[in-house]
């Protein structure tokens, strides 16, 4: 054996370690996280965590259900508005528009996703906190929302182009009007792939600190309505990760761990869904 | 464009415009749709010069030709299908039983005039809700269940998939699926089925089962069919056009065409010396 095939077999197999450790690494830190959230947070997880209020500072014990809630009402609002854009959106740049309008519209929505999260809690607090005076629920689900649009805008756009042409065609040749070919034919073709995009985009702003902080803002107790400033686990992941009581650090991790299950689960929702079903071709 | 030699006729298929049934020579067909003087347009790129022929009812007409020499460009052109891509420019004339379907409604013309893909394409849907679809978009009247029966054995597939009409149409093999595709086709009751190499995806026994199904199906409704596979064409087919890049070389009855043709290069075509 030469000594440049020695080389290159040594080169070939240092590669080879290198890329495996360096995947071995990226898996070890998920599960080091969620190790490290089970081991500090696992503890004060239980039934009062999800149905009390906090207790005030000194008095331990006490739960984040007003979080908990608040979170889900920031997303559900977030969703409400911004998906429904985002997917009709998707649909004009996939459908109807020329290349041009889509080339523009898409290269926004890829600026508009590349914005840092803090700026948008600042475009939100001038635009719904400042001249109301008071934070709340919908100046947070605001900030959100916008975030949520750019994902479901161009992942709708990219399920809805991954529907085969055949498809379409074989709709039309049976005399579908364009709008009935694409609600009929093209949408439910589309629709596991757009849902879980959906849902991803959704777990990706659940964790969204930033855009809360000057927006939603936070709350001790319960957030009645949209109109008051409101609780969520991101936020009281920060709070009380940064306060000076043993108490709320504990409770900060328990928080991380409840978030953290949350975005998993809806992972795994959207994988299932993804997988489920008719296969449908794409081009 | 150039002015081309007149295509060779042997009677009087090609048509010069009125669309009416024609009456003189020795063998009247009638006609059910009529194409006059069609250029066709793609960008800047004429890919159609000059085509005028008549396709005759309840009949088989065959476009044959080499790859890229037109032959599905005007297929599309004869249900419109050439409008959902951007770019494209059409002259002349097309007539549906007398009528321009250029100033008829698009998903009107496309419902009498159906439309058969190269690669099978049922919707991701229930082999059912595939038949069904026609039907229910276009708002016809009378039983679902009937219209998908009757379809389905026009197509004859009705024997495979009769117990199980509710599952995915992708459960069918290839060429279950393109029979299921004309079945759907035919559910809203053509008058015309165009066919853009149907079999291409298929293999021979399934190509077989459709070519036996068009010579049945041309008792009801008229046909045409683009294909690269000349045998196909000299089988099924009453009428055959060949097209060479963009033009209509000799269009006569099939039989004629494939044992006397009349111009040099349809005969070097037809016996294999290029294509």
């Amino acid at each position: 054996m030469n000594a440049r095939l020695r080389w290159r077999k040594f080169v070939s197999g240092f590669m080879l370690t290198m890329t495996g450790l360096c995947a071995l690494v990226a898996v070890f830190i998920l599960f080091f996280i969620l190790g490290y959230l089970v081991f500090h947070g696992g503890k004060d997880i239980n039934w009062a965590f999800f149905t009390k209020l906090p207790k005030p500072v000194g008095e331990t014990g006490g739960g984040m259900a007003n979080a908990i809630v608040g979170s889900a009402k920031l997303l559900l609002l977030a969703s409400l508005i911004g998906v429904p854009i985002g997917f009709f959106g998707g649909m004009y740049l996939a459908e109807f528009s020329g290349s041009q309008v889509a080339f523009l519209v898409r290269y926004a929505a890829d600026l508009l996703n590349g914005v840092p999260s803090i700026v948008i809690g600042i475009f939100a607090y001038a635009m719904l906190v400042l001249p109301f005076k008071h934070f709340s629920t919908f100046a947070g689900s605001f900030a959100l929302c916008i975030m949520m649009i750019p994902i479901t805008l161009r992942s709708t756009e990219e399920f809805l182009l991954g529907v085969p042409r055949e498809l379409r065609e074989g709709a039309m040749a049976l005399g579908a009007s364009k709008w009935r070919t694409i609600q009929s034919i093209v949408v439910p073709a589309a629709y596991r792939g757009i849902i879980t995009a959906i849902l991803l985009a959704l777990a990706r702003v659940a964790g969204e600190t930033a855009p809360l902080l000057f927006t939603a803002f936070g709350n001790r107790f319960w957030s009645p309505g949209w109109n008051q400033p409101t609780a969520s686990l991101p936020v009281v992941i920060f709070t009380y990760a940064v306060s000076p009581y043993e108490d709320w650090h504990r409770q900060a991790w328990a928080a991380g761990l409840v978030l953290l299950g949350l975005i998993l689960v809806v992972n795994i929702v959207a994988r299932v869904i993804l997988s489920r079903g008719v296969r449908v071709p794409r081009s | 464009m150039q002015a081309s030699a007149r295509p060779l006729v042997s009677f009087n298929l090609a048509t010069s415009g009125t669309g009416a049934a024609h009456r003189e020579g020795s063998t009247s067909v009638p006609m059910r749709m009529t194409i006059s003087n069609l250029n066709f347009f793609y960008g800047p790129k004429q890919t159609l010069f000059n085509i005028s022929m008549g396709i005759a009812a309840n009949k088989v007409t065959a476009l044959i030709g080499p790859s890229g020499c037109g032959k599905s460009t005007l297929l599309r052109t004869l249900n419109r299908m050439h409008e959902t891509v951007r770019g494209t420019r059409l002259e002349g004339e097309i007539l549906l039983d007398g009528q321009n379907i250029f100033s008829q409604d698009v998903t009107l013309l496309r419902r009498r005039v159906g439309m058969v893909f190269q690669r099978p394409n049922p919707f991701p849907k229930s082999i059912f809700e595939n038949v069904a679809y026609g039907a229910r978009i276009n708002g016809i009247k009378g039983s679902l269940a009937d219209i998908v029966e009757t379809s389905l054995r026009r197509a004859a597939l009705w024997d495979e998939v009769k117990d199980h009409l509710h599952k995915s149409a992708y459960e069918l093999s290839g060429g279950q699926q393109q029979r299921l595709c004309i079945a759907r086709a035919l559910a809203v009751d053509p008058e015309v089925l165009l066919l853009d190499e149907p079999c291409s995806a298929l293999d021979p026994v399934s190509t077989a089962k459709i070519e036996e199904l068009l010579v049945q199906l041309k008792e009801s409704c008229t046909i045409v069919i683009v294909t690269h596979n000349m045998q196909q064409a000299a089988r099924v087919s009453d009428f055959t056009a060949f097209l060479l890049v963009g033009e209509l070389i000799e269009f006569r009855p099939t039989p004629h065409l494939f044992t006397t043709p009349g111009d040099p290069r349809t005969e070097a075509y037809i016996t294999g010396r290029f294509g």
